[in-house]
């Protein structure tokens, strides 16, 4: 059996993707005629798996994370397919090993899905995991943000080396107190955190509408983190670490992926140093000053010779941040806002985004199944809509022609990302993601 | 308790007041603030057990003064987990009983069944209703309440007797989010209505343009559960 699952299914992989499809079915199809595959074959590696997950930034995160190792030397293997479920992986293994089934990589660095990372971590028990945040994302499939810390909890559980938790998310901080100690069996645990003055532009889920008083979980007093973000820049940021700040020049925009910049090096820097041969530190600084954006994550596309971002939101946190981060003045915007399943059906987080800085200039364009929702959103908060079109490619069409002469920037929910990007990929180059 | 974008509910009271010509002044109530001595209208939102938690010595504290502001006829919203918490109790699954200040005759049990997705309940009152759910919670009325409406679409109060919500002289209760207001105008005006009523007498409706509210509504109805 063992000697014909991996070429029946590196034959599945290749029949699907000529059939231009299901990153997914050559993994389901070697699970079930192997199921020890996964296991045996990342069970191989010298420094063993990292799991990156959380509710946001895990697809940015892991990019970082695979971009600073490499700096080190370090053969890396990911799946960058962003299928995050625990057959994605099985299917980019495929894609890697050789017909033997053996892989050729130092370290797996793995994101994935809350809900599914518990079924992998049962399967591969991680050296190495990464927990970036609990925010209110696809309650509809949780239940309640409790629910989903569970699930980070049962990854920490089961990592063995190290696990780097969020200072400054109480759900993920509390994690360390339901782990054995380091000195009973249990791992390492490591921080990483953010400077008191940048703690305002991270509101968790809890202080959104909070007034002092209010029923917020009482954060556990913080602890010493390995790599602190001090300070956000234009395109630069300050992190601390080993008793010294550092100023790097940033290629990545949005002060929540400069924080989670500040999470991979701290996982970076635990896998390098377990290596033994240390860590270049020049090397990793230059990496992560040239780290780009995950597809669909502020990445900037260029539209008629003008810039086009795309902005990722799926939450109430991660579309404030968006606003925060993204200014609005001289740019055409649009909104696309779906509600399939991968997006969330529940819209009601709409209601907790503030979009007073796009009163000035209004919303040129409004798109995706949901275009209505968000239209009377904006109505409430006195913001002038232009257009409303639930057709993504008709709307994406009209925006581009109605702001020939401007930069734009297009908020979006994840299966509107998606749409958008393949129209967008007729008119301009588009980042591939194989 | 806000987990559930509840926030647009006050947020859509105001500005629709401003919108029929009133000058609303918006009180944010926490844990341990004064209660405010002139309530013309109320409205709460959903939080997650532990949340429940927090709130609950708070919320039993208020019970005198909540329940005559009720009797008295005073609108109110309350959504979800303050929904439960203005019945009788709600027992959790672990067998725990979690009491409420019982100004609706309602009782809520813990299931280990989770009822989530969008829901359309057909509503004598106010037509139909449109939200989302997410509830483990099941909650059935006794003879003093009439439900808010049966679900067309959906589960509502609990998953064997096809009722969503509560109603009890002006307050309505609901499981629905989404936030409920926004998409539901006649209900936002009901409300509105029977607080300027109190307080002056007259109302005199505005003109509130509600053309996106009508779209959001129609395309909200065709999306899956």
């Amino acid at each position: 059996m063992l000697y014909f699952s991996v070429p029946l299914g590196k034959l599945v992989r290749r029949v699907s993707r000529l059939r231009g499809g299901g990153s997914a079915l050559p993994g389901l199809v070697v699970e079930k005629i192997d199921p020890g595959f996964m296991q045996r074959t990342l069970s191989t590696l010298p420094l063993g798996v990292a799991v990156v997950s959380g509710t946001n930034g895990k697809t940015t995160t892991t990019k970082m994370v695979v971009e600073l190792l490499e700096s080190q030397g370090l053969k890396v293997f990911t799946n960058r397919t962003g299928s995050n479920f625990t057959r994605g992986v099985a299917a980019a293994l495929l894609g890697e090993v050789d017909w033997r089934g053996r892989l050729d990589a130092d370290v797996a660095v793995l994101e994935l899905d809350e809900a599914h990372a518990v079924h992998f971590v049962n399967k591969v028990p991680p050296r190495y995991c990464l927990l970036l945040n609990v925010l209110r994302d696809q309650l509809d499939r949780f239940g309640e943000i409790d629910k989903t810390a569970e699930l980070l909890q049962h990854i920490a559980a089961k990592t063995t080396g190290t696990v780097v938790l969020n200072r400054e998310d109480p759900r993920v901080a509390r994690i360390a107190d339901t782990l054995e100690p380091a000195a009973v069996n249990g791992p390492e645990v490591l921080y990483f955190g953010l400077d008191d003055s940048l703690l305002s532009t991270f509101p968790n889920d809890d202080e959104l509408r909070a007034a002092p008083g209010s029923p917020v979980p009482p954060a556990p007093a913080k602890p010493q983190a390995d790599v602190v973000l001090r300070r956000v820049g234009a395109d630069d940021a300050d992190f601390e670490y080993d008793g010294a700040t550092v100023t790097t020049h940033m290629l990545l925009r949005g002060v929540y992926n400069i924080f989670n910049a500040a999470a991979a090096l701290t996982l970076a820097r635990a896998i390098t140093g377990a290596r033994g041969s240390g860590t270049d530190h020049a090397g990793l600084l230059a990496a992560l000053a040239n780290v780009a954006p995950a597809f669909g994550r502020g990445e900037s596309l260029v539209v008629d010779g003008l810039p086009l971002e795309l902005v990722l939101v799926k939450n109430p946190s991660g579309f404030r941040l968006g606003l925060k981060s993204f200014p609005a003045a001289g740019y055409a915007t649009m909104i696309a806002i779906n509600d399939n399943y991968a997006d969330g059906r529940d819209m009601s987080w709409l209601w907790d985004v503030e979009f007073d800085t796009l009163r000035e200039g209004g919303v040129d364009q409004l798109t995706g199944s949901r275009a209505y929702d968000m239209a009377l959103r904006l109505q409430y908060d006195d913001v002038a809509i232009g257009a409303v079109d639930t057709d993504i490619a008709a709307a994406l069409a009209a925006f581009i022609r109605g702001a020939k002469d401007q930069p734009k920037r297009i908020f979006c929910t994840y299966t509107a990302m998606l749409a958008i990007r393949r129209e967008l990929s007729k008119i301009t180059t588009v980042e591939v993601v194989s | 308790m806000n987990i559930y974008g509840d926030w647009g509910n006050a947020l859509v009271l105001a500005q629709r007041l401003r919108w029929h010509g009133y000058a609303p002044e918006l009180l944010e109530y926490n844990v341990g603030d004064d209660f405010p001595a002139h309530v013309d209208l109320i409205v709460g939102g959903g939080g997650q057990d532990s949340g429940q938690v927090v709130i609950q010595d708070d919320l039993l504290s208020r019970e005198t003064v909540l329940k005559e502001l009720a009797e008295d006829g005073t609108p109110m919203l309350v959504i979800c987990g303050l929904y439960q918490l203005f019945g009788k109790f709600f027992k959790t699954r672990t067998g725990s009983v979690i009491p409420g200040i019982g100004i609706l005759d309602v009782e809520t049990h813990g299931t280990d069944e989770r009822l989530i997705g969008n829901v359309a309940v057909s509503s004598p009152e106010f037509g139909t209703v449109l939200g989302y759910e997410n509830h483990s919670g099941q909650t059935t009325l006794g003879p003093g309440v009439a439900p808010l409406g049966t679900t067309a679409k959906g589960t509502g109060n609990n998953s064997s007797d096809g009722q969503e919500g509560a109603r009890y002289r002006n307050i309505v209760a609901s499981y629905l989010h989404g936030s409920l207001l926004p998409k539901n105008p006649a209900l936002a005006d009901f409300l509105i209505k029977t607080a300027v009523e109190r307080k002056y007498g007259t109302f005199v409706p505005g003109t509130p343009d509600d053309s996106y509210a009508v779209l959001a509504r129609e395309h909200a109805a065709r999306r899956p559960r």
